[in-house]
């Protein structure tokens, strides 16, 4: 899933303070799942805009909506009639449903009320971590699994670098080092043999280092 | 061919022993030149740190082309997070242009452990792929990306492990891989714990590793309690056992202690099977290695026409 976490409220106030018609806009999908952005938390955000407004005595008119998911225009048209209305929306979608929004209804500005941070999996409860990065060439069959891109600090392909200790990685006691995962899940499969071949360096320019990326599949075109 | 000073002390079967030279944060060329004299004599070369902990500070290899000014041998430290493969191809070969022949390849701390948290780290390459890289520069004349060297270059291309990092059981089997990548010769993160590099050495040899290669053995002279907490506590990948500790903190004096803990550990060193020299870290405290060297019995250094 895409993970993200709402901007201050502070910052979304500050941001919507020159617009009377504010529309607060959630998704159903990833943003829902991660507390960032689904409906309860654009509630939140509408009754905290409210609140702040009222101590300026500005006139404000705030509604909410949830959409199924945010990233794909068909998901859109369902908000059509209160987004024309606004004077600006406010998205707690990722950075792909905001952006969305902005080319759907190309004449409302819609503004980013979270912040994106990466693709990764709820671990536990209030925990998530980052795993993948979109490199465009997936290497996660010669490490069992765990991504050395995504997973170690410093993207290495060939194996720990020399600040792994006690499993944690140098970066933080709070991040685990992929290394260390890597290696011992080798050593269970009995794999490590697989990581004396040297691998050589990345071609990263089927990673977002080589632009932009789309995608077109003949195949599938209408 | 022509060969570093490094190369000939390693090839005539000596007991090879490198210095350290933290460059600057700032362009005193008077500080490095001071730096180089207190090494000269007492080392067969001296590694240039790359901007270490990821802290700003004078080029590694601007401060290449002092020291070989000075009549020193480089040791050019290349980290693989500030630059990407098109800039440390052409720094290494605007270095070699320079004089300079040997290179350390290394990943490089990252950069949230120094002054410059914000920074882009860039990890285009690995250390591996780097020391790859460099031995293809050399032995096939190629660039990564498959264009040809419009003439050969001589390096002399050095690799680092460190037995006290983890996953332990993988590290003598890195130490494989980067030789069978194309490292020339090895140096070592500091070691405290005499132990538990013996017991990497054990593996070394049992993988044959050490008659491949020569291996050099990290020393760092301990200076002062604070600097062996320093150590201890926020030195990412080090292990400094409790022992030393209290042996420093029982001396009255500290720094003779510490000059004498790192004599016994060079003297046993020697003595150790597939230890090829060491390599001594004295950053901050380079007026010591003269007397440690000459108490170590290291001294006079190899001379070669
Ligand atoms: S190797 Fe690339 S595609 Fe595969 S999980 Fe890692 S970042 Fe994602
Ligand atoms: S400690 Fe582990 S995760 Fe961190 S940079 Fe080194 S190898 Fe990567």
């Amino acid at each position: 899933m895409i993970v993200a976490e709402r901007k201050p409220l502070t910052e979304i106030i500050k941001a919507v303070a020159p617009f009377a018609k504010v529309l607060v806009l959630g998704c159903g999908e990833c943003v829902t799942v991660c507390m960032a952005g689904g409906d309860k938390e654009a509630k939140e955000t509408a009754a905290a805009i409210a609140i702040a407004r009222k101590k300026t005595g500005q006139e404000l008119v705030v509604k909410t909506l949830t959409v199924e998911r945010q990233c794909e225009f068909e998901y859109l048209e369902s908000a059509r009639k209160l987004v024309e209305e606004a004077d600006v929306v406010v998205s707690l979608a990722c950075g792909v449903g905001i952006q969305t929004m902005n080319i759907h209804y190309a004449k409302v500005q819609t503004l980013p009320g979270v912040n994106t941070t990466f693709m990764g999996l709820p671990l536990q409860q209030g925990i998530w971590v980052e795993n993948c990065l979109g490199c465009g060439n997936c290497v996660l069959e010669e490490t069992v699994g765990i991504c050395p891109i995504a997973r170690c600090s410093k993207s290495m392909l060939n194996g720990p670098c020399g600040g792994s200790q006690d499993g944690l990685c140098e970066v933080s006691k709070e991040t685990e080092c992929g290394w260390h995962l890597i290696v011992e899940r080798m050593i269970k499969f009995d794999k490590l043999s697989v990581l004396s071949e040297v691998k050589p360096p990345k071609d990263w320019a089927t990673s977002h280092s080589g632009g932009p990326r789309k995608m077109v599949r003949e195949d599938v075109k209408l | 061919m022509s060969m570093s000073n490094l190369q000939k002390v390693v090839a005539s079967g000596a007991f090879a022993v490198t210095g350290e030279l933290g460059p600057p944060k700032s362009a005193e060329r008077k500080k490095i030149e001071h730096h180089a004299h207190l090494l000269k004599g007492c080392v067969d070369a001296v590694n240039l740190t790359d901007n270490q902990t990821a802290i700003v500070r004078t080029s590694s290899i601007a401060c290449g082309r002092i020291l070989i000014e000075e009549g020193l041998d480089p040791v050019v430290q290349i980290t693989c997070r500030d630059r990407n493969r098109i800039a440390i191809q052409s720094d290494v070969l605007g270095a070699v242009a320079l004089g300079m022949k040997n290179f350390l390849c290394m990943q490089g701390d990252h950069a949230k452990c120094g002054d410059e948290p914000s920074a882009k780290n860039v990890n285009d390459l690995d250390s591996t792929n780097l020391i790859q890289s460099l031995r293809r520069m050399r032995d096939e004349q190629v660039f990564i990306g498959g264009k040809k060297l419009e003439a050969p270059i001589d390096l002399f291309i050095g690799a680092v492990e460190n037995p006290f990092a983890d996953p332990f059981e993988y590290r003598a089997y890195r130490l494989a891989k980067k030789v069978e990548a194309g490292a020339d010769f090895i140096q070592t993160q500091a070691i405290f714990d005499m132990d538990r590099f013996e017991l990497w050495m054990e593996k070394v040899r049992e993988l044959g590793i050490h008659k491949k290669i020569p291996i050099l053995a990290g020393i760092i002279p301990i200076k002062s309690m604070g600097a062996v907490r320093y150590m201890k506590n926020n030195v990412s990948g080090m292990i400094v056992p409790d022992a030393i500790i209290d042996r420093i903190k029982a001396a009255e004096d500290k720094k003779e202690e510490g000059i004498k803990l790192c004599v016994e550990m060079i003297n046993h060193l020697k003595t150790v099977e597939g230890v090829a020299g060491v390599h001594i870290m004295a950053v901050a405290w380079e007026e010591i290695v003269p007397e440690i060297t000459e108490r170590a019995g290291l001294l006079p250094r190899p001379k070669f026409d």
